[in-house]
């Protein structure tokens, strides 16, 4: 899986943990995301899975761990600093914003390209989801759930990540939106993207997962290849059941 | 039909001045949830800093025009730079407080910028020079009315300005990131944004803008000391009125109470003070986020922090600290000389204030701005009893809860459907509605005059009984309030403050607590605005004044919103620091604005809290 020793992976998370108040959440996660990878973070309502990402990006402050991207320190950092240093995060509300066009809300996250990365371009994120080529002048907020999605995406795209951390992307989407995300993570990953997805369900995940993590109050449960956790019902049952 | 047509001018004129100072402040608001009460200071320093190089531009003589209209834009921008300082100094590092903490914090600073304009440029009001090309009146076509020049500029100065905003905030980098911050300023910064630099920029803006309004009030009126809360209360009804963070309603809100003021004058001379608090209350009850504004959207900022610590009865070392302390206070008097008595006296009466307002802010966790209104409510209710049908006092001190709670109840039954900054500006609204009423109908308050020979009845003239009788119902008002903090009924209150929802799912009718809490905190205050009262033997409408809501504010705040017994040290170390700097400093507003600053700053969860978090690690230290 890993690659020659003097490479570090896109992103190594190591004892990562979070606390709200007294309340401890992580009890201190490790785990990588390679580059051109798609891991999969399941676990029921609760587990961790929203606080993992957004301890990774800086939003709620890490207690204790480290989280490298290319092997250099972020933990403790502002989010915009992580930001700039090349994660992307999409929240699980989408968080758009409402009153903005969608053009507006891309320039929010339109950021240069580092050098030797080919940058994203209104065009290139209009071509990723046509969808919202056409309602390129609409205020966000008056657009459908699934096209907010393909809209938070779209903006967090427009900073050029190298690693994106999408928060229950699939939540309270149809079968046909949630199967044109999939698509389009297929082609992020195929431009050598690492991808952190969080998911309740396994149906965006079976589509799009290389690996998973199955995370149970706070800590990972179980790791490795998604085929294995789809080839065995007992495991599924254990930690994903309701 | 002539004058009603001048007076629609007029109200233009003043609608655009107001929308100048308004949408500085509305743009502040929207993105750093800030409320800054340091707004109105930097409109009076924009008109100081103007009439300065206005004047010292021009040498001598009258300003040309580059003297007149470069020294206004060289004051816009002196007031932005002012704008950032505080931005930088002070706000940069409370981003994440309460929402009240930075509000305090912008008092401080109205503090400091009023000692520091008097030690400038003196006490007198400054005359400032006429607008060069804009002197005299100009004739209107069609309407065949003459009118002047200046104030027909500034009615055209309001659109232009309404207009590049919006250009700033549609067509340019800087204002799209504004306006997506105003939504969600944490996913701003999620998406690389410095926000830092966003909000210095903004505050740049805004003072600028201030400053700017400041600048041009010069052809029109005398600067002074007095424009900085007169400003700010006005550009706060706007704001609110026309929708927190919304630029085209605080336009609209201008246009209609710029008009209001110059109808209202004609209509109800009287009630011109009233009419507009009036009109803010009843478009915030019609729409509870103003004309154009929305509510919040996106996560609540809550849960950005810790729960609220639980409140528990003191530990038994400091519930005796405090009754040796209480036992003190009434073994002291009969060895104290008159001075000390009546400022023992006025401090059981701050004691009681406070902790009345901390019953809201603390277990209800509403913020009022206007507490001083059933203070001086219950203050003139004695007053004008003593007064008008030569009562005792003991009718006056029954009358005076009585009357401060029925205001309590009329006012709260607004203040407490709202919820934040909004309800916290429908308690100053009706504070000044109050202090309109004491202030503008001098038949019956006597006007800024007050009422004067408001004394006890003859068997508690002697300052030593009389003394005795405000500790003794003032710890007993204390100890109810405490009480009620502990009982059923504080719990519901806090439930409600914790998680509205959840609380009202287990069967708690959110609005009838918090209206209840609003009622008994009015009325407690008004038993001590009527002890005040026959303590210092007059009332006036500074009684009811902003100033003396912060009072309040401030004693909270000091001893710590989470701890029960915190207004009781902190209305002890304020009012007794705030004798003393009077008494040893001329410059009492600048020492007490810095140490606010500092408060806010450094001590964060108050006096009180401190001490009691220094104890608790004391102890944690002392069991392995």
């Amino acid at each position: 899986m890993t690659g020659p020793a003097a490479a570090p992976p896109l992103l190594a998370v190591e004892g990562l943990e979070a606390r709200y108040g007294r309340a401890r959440i992580l009890a201190g996660l490790t785990f990588h995301v390679a580059r051109g990878e798609v891991v999969v973070l399941l676990g029921r309502n609760g587990a961790g899975k929203s606080t993992t990402l957004k301890a990774i990006m800086g939003l709620v402050p890490p207690a204790a761990g480290r989280v490298r991207l290319e092997g250099r320190d972020l933990a403790g950092q502002p989010p915009f600093r992580i930001a700039r240093a090349g994660l992307g995060y999409v929240p699980e509300e989408r968080r758009i914003f409402a009153g903005l066009t969608v053009r507006e809300n891309l320039a929010v996250g339109m950021r240069p390209a580092p050098a030797g990365q080919r940058g994203w371009t209104e065009e290139r994120l209009f071509a990723l989801f046509p969808a919202l080529a056409a309602l390129r002048d609409r205020p966000a907020g008056r657009m459908s759930g699934g096209e907010q999605q393909m809209l938070a995406i779209a903006r967090t795209l427009a900073g050029n990540p190298r690693l994106l951390l999408l928060d229950e992307p699939s939540e309270g989407l149809a079968p046909v939106v949630v199967e044109r995300l999939a698509e389009a993570v297929r082609a992020l990953r195929a431009e050598g993207l690492g991808i952190l997805v969080s998911e309740q369900n396994l149906r965006l995940a079976a589509a799009v997962g290389d690996r998973a993590l199955i995370l149970e109050t706070g800590a990972i449960r179980w790791a490795g290849p998604l085929a294995t956790l789809l080839a065995e019902e007992a495991l599924r049952a254990r930690y994903l059941a309701v | 039909m002539d004058a009603l047509i001048l007076q629609a001018l007029n109200g233009l004129a003043s609608a655009s001045s107001l929308f100048l100072v308004a949408s500085g402040l509305t743009v502040i608001f929207g993105v750093s949830r800030i409320v800054n009460f340091a707004h109105g200071s930097l409109y009076m320093l924009g008109a100081y800093i103007g009439w300065t190089l206005v004047t010292r531009l021009a040498g001598d003589g009258a300003p040309g025009p580059l003297g007149f209209w470069g020294g206004v834009l060289l004051a816009a921008l002196a007031v932005g730079l002012v704008g950032v300082v505080i931005e930088v100094l002070l706000l940069r590092r409370l981003y994440r407080a309460p929402e009240l903490f930075p509000l305090l914090a912008t008092f401080g600073v109205v503090l400091i910028v009023q000692d520091l304009a008097l030690w400038i440029w003196g006490p007198q009001d400054l005359l400032g020079p006429r607008a060069p090309g804009l002197r005299g009146a100009a004739e209107l076509p069609l309407l065949g009315l003459r009118f002047p020049r200046y104030e027909l500029f500034l009615i055209a100065l309001g659109p232009v300005v309404l207009g590049l905003l919006w250009l700033l905030f549609h067509r340019t980098r800087f204002g799209v990131l504004v306006r997506a911050a105003t939504e969600d300023r944490e996913m701003v910064g999620a998406l690389g944004v410095d926000q830092r630099a966003l909000f210095t920029g903004v505050f740049f803006l805004g003072a600028a803008l201030a400053g700017l309004a400041g600048a041009l009030q010069l052809p029109r009126e005398s600067v002074n000391l007095h424009m900085d809360l007169a400003v700010i209360v006005e550009a706060f009804v706007v704001v609110v009125v026309g929708g927190l963070g919304s630029l085209g309603g605080a336009f609209l809100a201008a246009l209609l109470i710029g008009e209001l003021h110059a109808f209202g004058i004609l209509i109800f001379p009287r009630i011109t003070l009233v009419l507009v608090f009036l009109v803010m209350a009843v478009v915030l009850v019609l729409r509870p986020h103003g004309l154009l504004g929305a509510a919040p959207a996106g996560a609540a900022p809550a849960a950005a922090g810790a729960a609220e610590p639980v409140v528990r009865p003191a530990p038994a070392p400091v519930r005796r600290l405090g009754l040796a302390a209480l036992a003190l206070a009434f073994a002291l008097p009969p060895f104290l000389g008159d001075y000390a008595l009546s400022v023992l006296a006025d401090l059981a009466v701050f004691v009681l204030f406070a902790t009345s307002l901390h019953l809201l802010m603390g277990p209800g966790g509403m913020a009022s701005f206007g507490h001083a209104a059933y203070f001086g409510i219950g203050a003139y209710a004695a007053a004008l009893l003593a007064h008008h049908l030569a009562a005792p006092m003991a009718a006056g001190i029954a009358l005076a809860p009585i009357a401060a709670g029925l205001a309590g109840l009329g006012f709260g039954w607004f203040c407490v459907r709202l919820s934040g900054v909004y309800s916290a500006m429908l308690t100053l609204a009706f504070a000044q509605i109050a202090w309109s009423v004491a202030f503008q109908w001098v038949e019956v308050t006597g006007g800024d005059n007050g009422i004067l020979g408001v004394w006890p009845d003859p068997w508690a003239r002697d300052r030593l009984v009389f003394t005795y009788l405000v500790l003794a119902l003032c710890a007993g008002a204390g100890f109810l309030l405490l009480r009620a903090v502990h009982a059923p009924f504080g719990y519901a209150l806090r439930a409600l403050r914790d998680s509205g929802p959840r609380a009202a799912a287990i069967g708690i009718p959110a609005v009838p607590v918090r209206w209840l809490a609003f009622a008994l905190a009015a009325a407690m205050a008004g038993i001590a605005g009527a002890l005040f009262a026959y303590g210092k033997g007059s009332v006036f409408p500074t009684l009811l004044a902003i100033p003396r809501s912060v009072d309040a504010l401030l004693m909270v705040l000091l001893g710590g919103v989470q701890t029960v017994t915190g207004p009781i040290w902190g209305a002890l170390a304020y009012a007794g620091l705030s004798e003393q700097l009077v008494r040893a400093t001329g410059h009492w507003r600048l020492v007490l604005g810095l140490a606010i600053v500092a408060l806010v700053l450094f001590f964060p969860e108050g006096l009180a809290g401190a001490a009691r978090r220094r104890w608790e690690a004391r102890m944690a230290a002392a069991r392995p």
